[in-house]
């Protein structure tokens, strides 16, 4: 037979300066572990929903990123002619050949500079990214000087905002519209008119490709006669592999080191915990010594302790969460180390993410209160009730 | 001297609590430690850079490079001692895991502008006069076992195809300064580019600037930049510490939650002592009441909780401050090149020792509050 779980819970009621610091250390925990984890789940999530899965990117052979590729108009031309590419509404082809470059812009508030991707796309490229939608202000028009700025761009670089201008290409770049790319990475990226800004930065060379796929299942081939083609030194991507290809680095890089520091931290929060239930063990001696007498067995008391520390695991554990899901009303900005460029991303909580949250502290909880439970159980009835 | 051996004697009381609080503090104040030299190593290139030195790259952003001819006229601006040039090359070395960053640069001027890159005279010369020769850093040569002479073949990304360089030099520097990079000649880079694009040849990543007066930055900066207004290339001229902070800044935000974060382990631990100190002194609470009663003083009894919270948190710190060298030590050989500088350095060891004594302190406020203001009677009274 075990003990009412009413028992444990008063227990730990009882102390509640002692239950407190020792689930507000777990909590501590709890709550690193799960920003972290959420940091990189709203990383992939931003750079996966970046890319529409029958769209597909076409750069220079190893060139990565956007940024470095270089893709010719003869080239441009062959990949064009392509037939599995899909037809708009009003005949054209669905093929963006776009312009990707850096542009050193400086913050509003800091006034520090950071690397900001300007892209110049066709007007089809606007319609192969669904996603993109207008808030505020209209289009740019093809042949001029007006760019269009993700949302969050506009709100944190300086000149950005509607109505105001950038400078750089040796030329005055006003703002003409905002746009949201619902939380995906062209919400830290500046549009402009292709055409343009190839004169503008002077180059011959498109950076990529974005062309739509007739038939998604073509894929594979597609890919192989783009990367067969002798006239051709270019491979081809479906755009969500190209954008989770993106971010793994930098979400790698949080998630290692969020857990290795959790998990470092999580020693401090176990070995808290120890103390608590040993104490705890300690002052209850006489009363474990009686509970035994009365008929409940070694393991009634071992479970009972143990539950006490899961308990203050779980309290620390949905504090932790708690505290932790208010940092979804966070946006967070830095500069991905594989591009080069500032992106902008929320964190962002997942199912997986609570659970894991909640085993790490149930686990905590009982890493804890192990070795203590297991004394309790072992006291000997007569030494227990002479403790007294 | 009675208070020492009291202190002593109430501290191993219970030995197994006084030992897993000892624990506790040692893994806090290790990880604050190392949180705080991970961020030092993200500094460690500005730290390292000259005061003698300017960047002058181009104004729109790094990925724009600037033509060559620059070189004289920045050369001939007032102020000006001497002038390098240096491309990013950004190639592959085997895999994309192994990563390292390698510049093409003007050989002979680079090395006599960054005169903290020891290399042997011979190396020196043999690196000098082999156009496709290459040095790299002490760290580098070491984690992929390299010796003068061999073959180091990556694959470019922003040049394409495949590059062979040989090593001819290993240079040497102090622990302050990156020994995890890879120079190579720009010409050889250049003669290449010139063959396959024709319109991307004499072109260079960025001019690095030597001063004659390091006091007349601001001034040279000012003239370099004033000389190219307007020009189709526009340049950006700062010292090399802003140009390498420049770079800190755009991954602040990790940096900033590192930060953060190193102090969260310490509240962490704060919490778990001064839980240990609370129930100690709620245990304690008829002998406490005993001794004032003997006459003692609400105050020394306090002194002889703040004493034995003070003797576990700075036992706790030292032993973390002796761990941490060996421990960051053994993380730098882990990580290799990804943080090329990472040592403890003096101020964080004094940090350490701070965030020990604070939680000490923070642990023995409330018991000794608690302790002293309680009326004998019902400190007597109180069952722990």
């Amino acid at each position: 037979m075990g003990l009412p779980f009413a028992y444990i819970a008063r227990n730990i009621a009882r102390r509640r300066l002692t239950t407190a610091l020792t689930a507000g250390g777990m909590a501590l925990v709890v709550y690193v572990f799960a920003t972290v984890l959420m940091l990189a789940a709203g990383l992939e999530a931003t750079l996966v929903a970046t890319g529409q899965p029958d769209n597909v990117v076409v750069i220079r052979r190893a060139s990565q990123t956007e940024v470095q590729s270089g893709v010719d108009r003869t080239q441009a031309g062959v990949v064009e002619s392509l037939p599995d590419i899909a037809v708009g509404g009003e005949g054209q082809k669905l093929v963006s050949k776009e312009v990707v470059v850096l542009i050193n812009l400086p913050k509003r508030e800091s006034g520090k500079a950071s690397n900001v991707v300007i892209r110049g796309v066709m007007p089809v490229g606007v319609e192969l990214r669904p996603q993109v939608k207008l808030v505020e202000g209209r289009m740019f028009r093809p042949g001029t000087a007006e760019v269009i700025a993700g949302r969050s761009i506009a709100s944190r670089f300086q000149g950005a905002g509607l109505g105001e201008t950038l400078r750089f290409a040796s030329a005055d770049w006003t703002v003409v519209g905002i746009f949201d790319a619902g939380r995906t990475g062209f919400d830290s990226e500046i549009w402009g008119d292709s055409e343009q800004m190839m004169q503008a930065f002077r180059r011959l060379a498109f950076s990529a490709l974005v062309l739509r796929l007739a038939d998604t299942e073509r894929f594979d081939a597609v890919k192989q006669e783009i990367e067969s083609d002798p006239r051709l030194t270019l491979e081809a991507k479906r755009e969500t592999r190209f954008y989770a290809d993106q971010s793994e680095m930098l979400s790698k890089f949080i998630s290692y080191l969020g857990t290795t520091i959790s998990v470092i931290f999580s020693v401090g929060a176990v070995i808290g915990a120890m103390i608590t239930m040993y104490a705890s063990v300690a002052s209850r001696t006489a009363e474990i010594g009686t509970l035994r007498a009365l008929g409940f067995s070694r393991t009634a008391i071992l479970v009972a302790f143990l539950l006490e520390a899961l308990l203050l695991g779980a309290i620390g554990g949905i504090v932790g969460l708690v505290a932790a899901s208010f940092m979804q009303a966070l946006a967070i900005s830095t500069t991905n180390f594989q591009t080069f460029a500032e992106l902008a991303f929320t964190f962002k909580l997942t199912p997986r993410i609570v659970v894991a949250s909640l085993v790490f502290a149930l686990a905590m909880g009982f890493v804890g209160g192990f070795l203590p439970a297991a004394r309790a159980a072992r006291l000997k009835i007569v030494d227990a009730l002479r403790a007294a | 001297m009675l208070l020492s051996r009291l202190v002593a004697k109430n501290a191993f009381r219970h030995k197994l609590r006084t030992a897993l609080t000892v624990l506790g503090i040692v893994v806090a104040i290790t990880a604050f430690g190392l949180l705080r030299t991970i961020v030092d190593a993200w500094y460690a290139g500005a730290n390292a850079s000259s005061s003698a030195r300017l960047v002058t790259r181009s104004a729109v952003s790094l990925v724009f490079s600037l033509p060559l001819t620059y070189a004289q006229k920045i050369r001939q601006v007032d102020g000006v001692k001497g002038v390098s040039w240096a491309n990013w090359f950004g190639g592959v070395y085997i895999s994309e895991r192994n990563f390292f960053p390698q510049f093409a640069v003007d050989a002979a001027t680079y090395l006599d502008i960054y005169p903290e890159f020891v290399l042997p005279a011979a190396e020196r010369k043999a690196f000098v006069t082999d156009r496709k020769g290459a040095v790299v850093g002490r760290k580098l040569a070491e984690q992929y076992g390299w010796k003068v002479g061999d073959t180091i073949p990556l694959r470019g990304t922003i040049y394409s195809g495949n590059w062979n360089f040989t090593l001819r030099g290993i240079y040497d520097a102090d622990k302050g300064v990156d020994q995890s990079t890879m120079y190579f000649h720009w010409e050889y880079l250049n003669e290449s580019i010139r063959k396959l694009y024709p319109r991307r040849a004499d072109q260079a990543g960025v001019f690095v600037v030597q001063l004659k007066d390091p006091a007349q930055a601001a001034e040279v900066s000012a003239a370099i930049d004033a000389m190219f207004k307007n020009s189709l290339a526009e340049t950006l001229t700062e010292t090399e510490k802003a140009f390498q902070l420049s770079f800190v800044a755009m991954t602040e935000a990790i940096l900033l939650a590192i930060q953060a974060v190193s102090f969260v382990v310490i509240v962490i631990i704060m919490a778990v002592m001064a839980n240990t100190m609370a129930m100690t002194a709620r245990e304690r609470g008829s002998e406490y009441a005993t001794l004032k009663a003997l006459g003692f003083s609400g105050g020394f009894v306090a002194r002889l909780i703040l004493a034995e919270s003070l003797g576990i948190a700075l036992a706790g710190g030292s032993v973390a401050i002796l761990l941490t060298v060996p421990i960051a030590r053994a993380f730098a050989d882990q990580m290799g090149t990804l943080f090329p500088i990472f040592f403890v350095s003096e101020e964080t060891m004094l940090f350490q020792a701070i965030a020990a004594l604070g939680v000490g302190l923070v642990a023995a406020a409330f018991p000794m509050w608690r302790t002293a203001s309680v009326r004998i009677v019902d400190g007597l009274r109180a069952v722990a």
